[in-house]
C-alpha cells in the first residue's frame, strides 16, 4: 500500500541530537544568498496556513536595509483542532531556534522572538532553558542573535502577523492593512520576518538534508511533508507526518473510524469535506491547503452542533474592527439559530449564505474572510442537518 | 491595592515606560491578582503614560486578561469539538455540580473560577482543561473530581 511509506515519514521528529547544533554550525558556514536559494529551490511554502514561499519572505527581508530587522516565530498557535507547533516546541525546540537563527543570519537580524500562545504557557521555562542552552552555543560560533520570550495573552487573531506584532508592540492585535508587509515594516517599523514554528522546523530539515531530498517528497505545487493534527472519531490521534499531495481518502482509511460522514480539514477556518468528495481531494497547495488541523466525524455526529460551535467561536475571536466581520459573525449565529428554531423560514438560509459570501470580499483580515469556508462548505453538504 | 501599585512601580523601574511593555506587566499583575481591577488599570494607565481607555482597550481585548474578578484557581475546560465529542459535557457539569457554580462563577470562597475555553491544543487526548497554567487531558468526569479535590486541599 503507498500509504505505508507515506506513514513512515519522520522527518520533523527525526534525528534530534540532543545537545548539539550541529546542522545550525554548518549551515552557517554557507553564504546567505546561497542559504536563501536552496530554500527557493525546496519549493518550502509557509506551514501556518496561507502557504507563502519562505524563500522569497527571508528574500524580501534580506533586500530590505535597516539596521534593525527581527524574526519572529510565530507560536500562537490557535487554530481549532491543531497542536503540531506546540508538539514541536516541546519535542524538538533545537530545530525552531536553529530555523530562526539561520533566518537571522539571512536577513542580518541579529533578534528572534518567540510568541508564545498563552495557553502553552506550561512549557516557558522548557523553552527559557532551551534558550539558554541555544545562546551558549551560538556564542561559541560567534554568531551575533539572541532569541526572546514573549508570551501572548489568549487571542485567535494574533496568528495573523500584523495583529501579532501590533499586539507585541503592546495593542489590540488587530490586524493592519497590507502593504506594507511586515518584511518591509514589522516589528516597531523594522523590517520583519514572521514565520510559523513548522515552517523554521521544515527550514532546518531542509538545511540538514538538502533540498533535492526534500523535492523527492510531495507534488510539483506542494513540496515536502507536513505535520498533521488528527483527532475526533479516529484510531490513532495524534500528530502525524505525511507527504502533501496525500488524498483525504488515503488519510481517512489510515486514521478514520467506520462510517466517516466528513472530514474538517483545517479547523474553524477550514472546509468541511463530505464523504462523497474523499477520492478527489487533495491535501496541498494545488487543493486544500491547511494549517494542518484535521478532525473526523462518524454518522453519529451533528453537523449543526460543529457549525454552531464554530460561529461562536468566530464571533468571540473577531477583532471587532472591520464591520463585515464584527456584525456579520454574530448574524451568522443568529441566523443559523433562528431557522432551526423554526423563527426563520428555511430560505433565510440563502440570505445567509450571502453575507457570508460578502464577509468573504469585505472582511478585512483571513479571520473575517474564511469563515465563509465552514459555513459554505458545512451548508451545502449536510443542509437537512443545518435546516431542520 | 498597595501591593499592586508596588508591583507596577517596580516593574517600571526595571523595564520602563515603553509601551511594548504594557502587555507583559498585565500579565504579571493578572498572575499576582487573578485579574485587573479597576485601580490596577488606573494604576497601569498612569505609570506607562498610556490614556486609562486605552489600557483598559488593550486588556478587555485579550482573553486571558481578565477584567473582573476570578478565583484563585481558574478551571478552563476546553470547548473545541474535538473534546465535545468526547464527553466534555459530562465533565462541565461534574464540575460544576462539585464546586455548585455555573460557567462564568466563581464559589463563594473565592477558589474557583468555572470557563469554557477556546481551543487548548489537546485535541488528541481530549477532553483537556487548565487549572492556571497547568494542563489535564483525556479528562473523566471521576478523573475531574479527583483534581479538583486536589486543588480544594492546596
Amino acid at each position: 500500500m503507498e500509504l505505508q511509506s507515506q506513514k513512515r515519514i519522520e522527518l520533523i521528529f527525526s534525528d534530534y541530537t540532543s545537545s548539539k547544533y550541529k546542522t545550525l554550525e554548518r549551515t552557517l558556514e554557507r553564504t546567505p544568498d546561497d542559504i536563501i536559494s536552496e530554500l527557493m529551490d525546496s519549493g518550502l511554502k509557509g506551514r501556518g496556513n496561507v502557504g507563502f514561499p519562505t524563500g522569497m519572505k527571508w528574500k524580501f527581508a534580506r533586500r530590505e536595509v535597516s539596521d534593525t530587522k527581527y524574526v519572529i516565530c510565530n507560536a500562537n498557535e490557535s487554530e481549532t483542532g491543531t497542536f503540531k507547533d506546540r508538539e514541536i516546541l516541546e519535542r524538538v525546540p533545537r530545530k525552531v531556534l536553529s530555523g530562526m537563527a539561520v533566518c537571522g543570519y539571512c536577513i542580518g537580524a541579529k533578534k528572534g522572538i518567540i510568541y508564545l500562545r498563552h495557553e502553552y504557557g506550561y512549557m516557558k521555562e522548557h523553552i527559557l532553558k532551551e534558550l539558554g542552552i541555544f545562546h551558549e552555543h551560538v556564542r561559541q560560533f560567534n554568531f551575533d542573535f539572541t532569541i526572546e520570550l514573549f508570551m501572548g495573552s489568549g487571542s485567535y487573531v494574533s496568528g495573523e502577523e500584523s495583529a501579532l506584532i501590533e499586539s507585541m508592540e503592546g495593542y489590540r492585535a488587530e490586524p493592519c492593512n497590507k502593504p506594507p508587509f511586515p518584511v518591509s515594516r514589522g516589528l516597531y517599523g523594522c523590517p520583519t520576518v514572521v514565520n510559523n514554528v513548522e515552517t523554521f522546523a521544515t527550514a532546518q530539515v531542509i538545511f540538514r538534508i538538502g533540498a533535492e531530498e526534500f523535492l523527492k517528497l510531495g507534488t510539483a505545487y506542494s513540496a515536502g511533508s507536513k505535520l498533521f493534527s488528527i483527532s475526533g472519531d479516529t484510531r490513532n490521534p495524534g500528530i502525524h507526518e505525511l507527504e502533501l499531495g496525500t488524498t483525504i481518502e488515503d488519510v481517512v482509511n489510515e486514521f478514520g473510524d467506520k462510517n466517516i460522514k466528513s472530514v474538517q480539514v483545517g479547523g474553524a477556518s477550514g472546509y468541511c469535506i463530505p464523504q462523497r468528495l474523499f477520492a478527489e481531494t487533495v491535501i496541498g497547495f494545488e487543493g486544500l491547503t491547511t494549517g494542518g488541523s484535521m478532525i473526523f466525524f462518524n454518522n453519529t455526529r451533528s453537523m449543526y452542533k460543529l457549525l454552531h460551535e464554530y460561529l461562536r467561536f468566530f464571533a468571540e475571536e473577531s477583532c471587532g474592527l472591520c464591520t463585515p466581520c464584527r456584525v456579520g459573525t454574530q448574524q451568522l449565529l443568529l441566523g443559523i439559530e433562528a431557522v432551526k428554531k423554526g423563527e426563520k423560514p428555511v430560505t433565510y438560509i440563502e440570505v445567509l449564505k450571502k453575507l457570508a459570501l460578502n464577509m468573504k470580499t469585505s472582511a478585512k483580515c483571513g479571520l473575517g474572510q474564511s469563515v465563509a469556508n465552514p459555513f459554505i462548505s458545512i451548508l451545502e453538504n449536510f443542509k437537512e442537518e443545518i435546516l431542520y | 491595592m498597595q501591593e499592586v501599585k508596588s508591583l507596577i512601580q517596580e516593574y517600571v523601574k526595571v523595564h520602563g515606560k515603553a509601551r511594548n511593555n504594557l502587555l507583559p506587566l498585565l500579565q504579571e499583575i493578572v498572575q499576582h491578582e487573578n485579574y485587573l481591577s479597576e485601580d490596577a488599570l488606573l494604576e497601569v494607565a498612569e505609570s506607562l503614560e498610556i490614556p486609562s481607555s486605552e489600557v483598559y482597550g488593550t486588556a478587555s481585548f485579550y482573553t486571558y486578561l481578565d477584567t473582573v474578578p476570578r478565583g484563585k484557581y481558574i478551571i478552563r475546560l476546553c470547548r473545541n469539538i474535538s473534546c465535545m465529542m468526547q464527553s466534555q459535557a459530562e465533565v462541565l457539569s461534574t464540575i460544576s455540580l462539585l464546586l455548585k457554580i455555573k460557567v462564568g462563577e466563581t464559589t463563594t470562597d473565592r477558589k474557583f473560577t468555572l470557563l469554557q475555553a477556546n481551543c487548548l491544543g489537546w485535541c488528541h487526548k481530549s477532553p483537556a482543561m487548565m487549572i492556571n497554567n497547568e494542563v489535564f487531558t483525556e479528562l473523566t468526569p471521576q478523573k475531574a473530581v479527583q483534581i479538583i479535590k486536589e486543588y480544594k486541599e492546596k
